[in-house]
């Protein structure tokens, strides 16, 4: 900021022939004036464009995923199963719905985890401690994805010998956990506490209060996470390859590999069939559509509300 | 939540309404049960990589596993030194390509966008950082990977080539899949990243900043340049590193265009390389031994501990800046 304050006084006081006032020199035009207007017009427009590239790149990613995956969409293409190369037909539907399975399984299995945990940090945690937690949950969040794919494949891949839903959910859950705790920790803090000493003046104790007040209030807050948390899960292929391998199948059996949406993806891509490839721009547009539908079904839900009203 | 404490530590609710007090200590017993579980998970996966991986330390020393490049898993030497050279100029071009784009989009949305132009830009931005990153791997096999082979890398061959010393970075036949090629791609993943956090830090800096630059006589950059910049400097920083943090264990998008080829250091771009992520995703299910399986899991073991500095360094700078702030959200 000093140096800020320097600079800017330099600049302001221009090296002036002696006798002619700063003014004069800032209203006359002073070529060292306009060159400075223009220098920062300049630099207007060079932000300005970094704004609109930003913008365009996301236009054009979704338009090429618009427009070569629509011709793969047919009825076929979200009722059968994924046809071996050289077959005509065939789709993606156990993929969608293995996407859908694992996810609602890696919720089962990590959100009463992370929900308990967030209110803890929320509600009880003061000092270090509660610290230590957040630092942690903040490491979580920044591991790489694949990481989380080694852990669960060492974990239980190579110990149970088989790829599995069951692994390819649990992974998807240590995804899901640090976000979820994080957003749900945030949203619990912005109750006012005026509410939980209303509830407590009444003699409620603490554990009914947060469970009938404090989580109540924050009810579309948290599951504005939750499902950021499901939309962040359902794009995740990395891990899902390590674990759940992937089925051309109709599988619900957790012990057996399972398909997914993102690894459909992969294997259609790296696979050198151009029908195959339409296929892959298929299956993203399918993707993209239902981590979409996800976030505005949720936006839609809990419309209107504001929080601290339930 | 310290105005709360005193109220539910206060005893004589606890004698008065004693089966509330047990009440209150079982829910908080299990949310806290919660929280250690966290603690655990991140212990238990830090202790798994690390005792998976112990075979292949007995077996070569770590020394040479970080430092040599032959990795030959027939004659069981696993030296992954290409795969972190990979892995860190791959992240280091996305960094560099995409930090001043991000800072500009961030300057640009707090400091000139009308009001209502700013919502919907962000918004649009950071939808950006909600496509999966296997939408980013096939755009980028298929549209981003023959522009880059047909149109920039020749470009920059004439152009670049000729000059000594910056001509070896674009040495070779142009592919489209190769660092380069990677580095772009994560360049426009890691934009989102940087931008919000950008935009975050610089909303932080108080009016009072700008206004004492106006007053001075400073054009507008001028006073983007000398208040804004310096004093979200630290914030920006933070930003661009927790956008390396992506970047260094970005799987996927990378792995389809990284070429997964050589693991020879040459210093060139347009040569196919390996990063640690995606050497992970395309040999383990080759691993056929003890030792291949050790040293593939402690591959992963080097990119989380990298991982772990890196966004370690990256919060630091971050919350000197944002972090007071946004904690005084919080209640109490």
């Amino acid at each position: 900021m000093q140096s800020g304050n320097e600079t800017a006084a330099q600049l302001a006081t221009p090296k002036a022939s002696p006798g002619v006032s700063r003014h004069a020199i800032l209203l006359q035009g002073d070529s060292r004036y306009r060159f400075r207007k223009a220098f920062s017009g300049i630099m207007a427009a060079a932000v300005a464009a970094c704004t609109v590239f930003g913008v365009t790149i996301l236009w054009i990613i979704l338009g090429y995923v618009l427009v070569r995956g629509l011709p793969a969409l047919d009825l076929a293409f979200f009722t059968e199963r994924p046809m071996p190369y050289g077959e005509v037909g065939g789709g993606v539907a156990p993929a969608i719905l293995g996407s859908l399975y694992l996810i609602a399984v890696a919720c089962v299995i990590g959100l009463p985890l992370a929900v308990l945990a967030a209110i803890y940090l929320s509600e009880y945690s003061h000092g270090r401690f509660g610290d230590a937690v957040r630092f942690v949950i903040d490491l979580l969040a920044g591991l790489p994805s694949i990481v989380v794919g080694v852990f669960v494949w060492t974990l239980i891949v190579i110990n149970t010998g088989s790829f599995s839903g069951l692994a390819g959910a649990v992974a998807l859950a240590i995804i899901m956990i640090p976000i979820v705790a994080r957003t749900v920790e945030a949203i619990l803090n912005l109750v006012p506490n005026s509410m939980r000493e209303a509830s407590l003046a009444l003699g409620v104790p603490m554990w009914k209060t947060i469970l009938r007040v404090v989580l109540p209030a924050a009810k579309s807050g948290i599951i504005t996470g939750v499902v950021l948390a499901m939309a962040r899960a359902g794009g995740e292929t990395a891990p899902l390859l390590m674990t759940t391998l992937g089925n051309s199948f109709f599988n619900f059996d957790l012990m057996q590999p399972m398909a997914a949406l993102p690894v459909q993806i992969y294997n259609y891509a790296v696979a050198p069939y151009a029908d195959w490839h339409t296929k892959a721009w298929g299956s993203a547009l399918v993707l993209i559509a239902l981590i979409g539908a996800l976030s505005l079904l949720t936006r839609w839900a809990v419309r209107g509300q504001k929080l601290g009203e339930s | 939540m310290q105005q709360s404490a005193p109220v539910r530590g206060s005893s004589r609710i606890r004698l008065d309404v004693d089966a509330a007090g047990r009440g209150d200590r079982i829910f908080e017993g299990a949310t806290k049960a919660g929280a250690i579980a966290i603690l655990a998970l991140l212990a238990i996966i830090i202790l798994l990589l690390l005792f998976e991986s112990r075979n292949i330390f007995g077996h070569q020393g770590i020394g040479q596993f970080l430092f040599t490049t032959t990795w030959d898993p027939v004659f069981r030497e696993f030296g992954v030194f290409a795969f972190i050279y990979g892995t860190v100029i791959s992240s280091v071009i996305g960094l560099l390509l995409a930090t001043p784009v991000a800072v500009g989009a961030a300057i640009y949305i707090v400091e000139y966008a009308p009001r209502w132009l700013r919502s919907p830009v962000s918004f649009t931005v950071e939808l950006l950082a909600a496509i999966p990153s296997i939408i980013y791997g096939l755009w980028a096999v298929f549209i981003l990977g023959p522009v880059m082979r047909f149109h920039i890398e020749p470009f920059l061959q004439t152009w670049f080539g000729p000059i000594p010393i910056v001509g070896n970075l674009f040495e070779g036949t142009p592919i489209g899949r190769d660092i380069l090629t990677a580095g772009v791609i994560l360049a426009i993943m890691i934009l989102p990243t940087i931008m919000a956090i950008s935009r975050e830090v610089i909303m932080q800096v108080p009016d009072t900043q700008r206004d004492g630059m106006h007053a001075l006589g400073a054009t507008k950059w001028e006073m983007i340049q000398g208040a804004v910049i310096p004093y979200a400097r630290a914030g920006i920083a933070g930003a661009a590193i927790l956008g390396l943090a992506r970047a260094l264990g970005e799987t996927m998008a990378v792995t389809m265009v990284i070429g997964n080829a050589s693991t020879s250091i040459t210093g060139s771009l347009f040569e196919p390389g390996y990063t640690m992520a995606s050497a992970i995703a395309n040999q383990f299910r080759e691993a056929d031994s003890q030792v291949y399986l050790s040293a593939i899991i402690a591959i992963a073991l080097v990119l989380l501990v990298i991982a772990m500095i890196v966004n370690i360094l990256a919060r630091i700078l971050i919350y000197s800046l944002v972090g007071k702030q946004s904690n005084s959200s919080r209640i109490g």
